[in-house]
């Protein structure tokens, strides 16, 4: 047992080198990173944390993430608690080509999308509005939740629908006060999956914003371009980016093995 | 038991909707490029299939096509079994189980161009950690802007750290789906540790697998931010992977139609192989 615990703590370690480095880097200055070589910061400084959190450019760049990221987990989940519900009870005409075709979604690479989604966006008046990212990340969001919440629905068991409805509850009433409690695990599991790809997505994000909604990785590029390289700022802000995603998964650090697991190939 | 219900479809309809909205209206407007060409002004001329049959012979497509499949091969073959022996060595359960979650979910957290960023950092040969350590403390030449080798092993090592954890959690929440019993079963007949892999936790983590694999393969071929930030598709044109290519030839370059049918061809080589390892993965299933 204690041999066998050196395999994830060798992989830990291998994991945590970078971070450690960038944030590390963040309490550098700039002056310091370039002149050489130091394992730990000489001159300890704040000082990149404080033009952040003061300079409104730096602080809506995360406003502005953390925005349309919530907006985007919450419509993905919403529309995918239905869909999620037909798919794991019902047969229904095309349901397996529609549910393949979901998937598909995930195949196609952002890349071929940017400048489509561009012009969609543009001619719909949603260009640099942050429910414009929030609904181009549903495309690959939607697919997911679905499957997620399909395969936690799988094994709630069908006694349960039909027990409520000889209770005399309606379809709304039941699937909201019965059934979507006793899937909480699969909702949280799925609300972090879409967190999660829509915080880390950037392309898509970047090319439908421009000033009002742009998001703190596209910032982050542009000041890094224009101030030569503030490579001590760039750390910094880079360090904050982890801060969203690590304290939504602490929340559902029990469930997120689940997550895919129950999913159905 | 499933039963019928055709009503079902009015469940579907928002998803159908928003998904459609996102997928089938861009499409459409790619393939329209693809099949047309402009001098700008929002002037087109037909151009039929002259794009495909251009991008289809072009050594430069080949080249990036190759260059993809090399990458996604190689993190396959790298993570897929890591993934696995990290997974079989994690514990059961305890304290520590949550703590190895957490840590190993991070990478996944964090922005794509972040990563990107912060592995150019950590790799720069005089003032990156890891960059420090090959050159001054190993006294290896290393220097990715210049040695197409030092790019390559650094953009599938960044990948390996990006993503490794994906394959371990969901083999990890495969393994401990298996009861108890079935290993006492293995003990008492003697199964060797070989055995008990081949013959319970294999056939366990299937299901999980297959996920895994595939997100993996699609997640991997469709790879554009992160080795753009780090190499920049360099030195030359050796870390030049497909999207990348694509990107170039789209906004860099403005030519609309050959970026649009390449990006069809593209995303129909990516649905493709999808289909096959689906089928491929599940065909024991159906019977």
């Amino acid at each position: 047992m204690q041999k066998r615990s050196i395999v994830p703590i060798v992989y830990i370690l291998f994991l945590m080198l970078p971070i450690y480095w960038l944030v590390a880097m963040s309490f550098k200055t700039t002056n310091e990173i370039l002149s050489g070589f130091s394992l730990f910061p000489q001159t300890f400084t704040t000082e990149n944390y404080r033009v952040i959190f003061t300079d409104p450019s730096w602080y809506w760049g995360y406003i502005n993430s953390i925005l349309y990221v919530s907006i985007n987990t919450v419509i993905s989940v919403a529309v995918a608690l239905p869909a999620a519900y037909a798919f794991s009870r019902y047969r229904f005409l095309g349901d397996k080509q529609l549910f393949f075709w979901l998937l598909t979604n995930r195949m196609a690479p952002a890349a071929v999308f940017a400048l489509p989604f561009f012009q969609l966006y543009s001619a719909v008046g949603l260009f640099d509005t942050h429910l414009a990212v929030a609904l181009a990340h549903c495309l690959f969001n939607i697919p997911l939740a679905v499957w997620i919440l399909e395969g936690f629905m799988g094994s709630v068991p069908k006694e349960l629908d039909e027990t409520a409805y000889v209770d005399g509850y309606s379809f709304p009433r039941f699937f909201a006060s019965i059934f979507i409690p006793s899937i909480k695990a699969g909702v949280g599991v799925a609300a972090f999956f879409c967190f999660m790809f829509s915080w880390v997505e950037l392309l898509l994000a970047k090319t439908l914003t421009a000033v009002a909604a742009k998001p703190i990785a596209a910032t982050m590029t542009k000041t890094a371009s224009s101030a030569g390289y503030e490579l001590g700022l760039l750390a910094a802000a880079g360090t904050l980016t982890i801060i969203p995603g690590a304290i939504v998964i602490y929340f559902v650090r029990n469930y997120i093995a689940k997550g895919f697991a129950m999913g159905r190939v | 038991m499933k039963t019928e219900n055709q009503k079902a479809w009015f469940f579907v309809l928002p998803v159908l909707l928003l998904v459609a909205f996102n997928a089938l209206i861009p499409m459409m407007t790619v393939v329209n490029y693809s099949v047309q060409e402009t001098f700008g002004d929002n002037v087109f001329f037909w151009q039929g299939l002259d794009w495909f049959q251009q991008i289809l012979r072009s050594d430069r497509f080949h080249a990036a096509l190759g260059r993809q499949f090399m990458f996604t091969f190689l993190i396959l073959i790298i993570e897929v079994p890591l993934g696995i022996a990290i997974a079989l060595s994690m514990p059961r359960q305890g304290f520590w189980v949550p703590v190895c979650l957490v840590l190993m979910a991070l990478p996944m957290l964090i922005p794509w161009n972040v990563v990107g960023a912060m592995w150019n950092i950590f790799t720069l040969p005089d003032i990156g950690l890891l960059g420090y350590f090959l050159n001054h403390t190993l006294g290896l030449n290393y220097d990715m802007t210049q040695d197409p080798v030092a790019a390559w092993v650094t953009i599938v090592t960044m990948d390996v750290w990006h993503w490794t954890s994906l394959v371990v959690l969901l083999s990890y929440a495969g393994l401990v789906s298996i009861p108890d019993a079935y290993y006492q079963a293995a003990k008492i007949d003697g199964a060797s540790n070989w055995s008990v892999f081949r013959y319970i936790q294999l056939p366990k983590m299937k299901t999980v697998l297959t996920i895994a694999i595939l997100l993996r393969f699609m997640d991997s071929f469709n790879i554009y931010t992160e080795p753009f930030v780090l190499t920049g598709g360099g030195p030359g044109n050796s870390t030049t992977l497909l999207s990348i290519d694509l990107v170039k030839i789209a906004l860099g370059q403005f030519d609309l139609g050959p970026a649009a049918a390449m990006s069809l061809i593209y995303f129909a080589i990516t649905l493709l192989v999808s289909w096959l390892f689906y089928t491929l993965m599940t065909k024991d299933d159906q019977n």
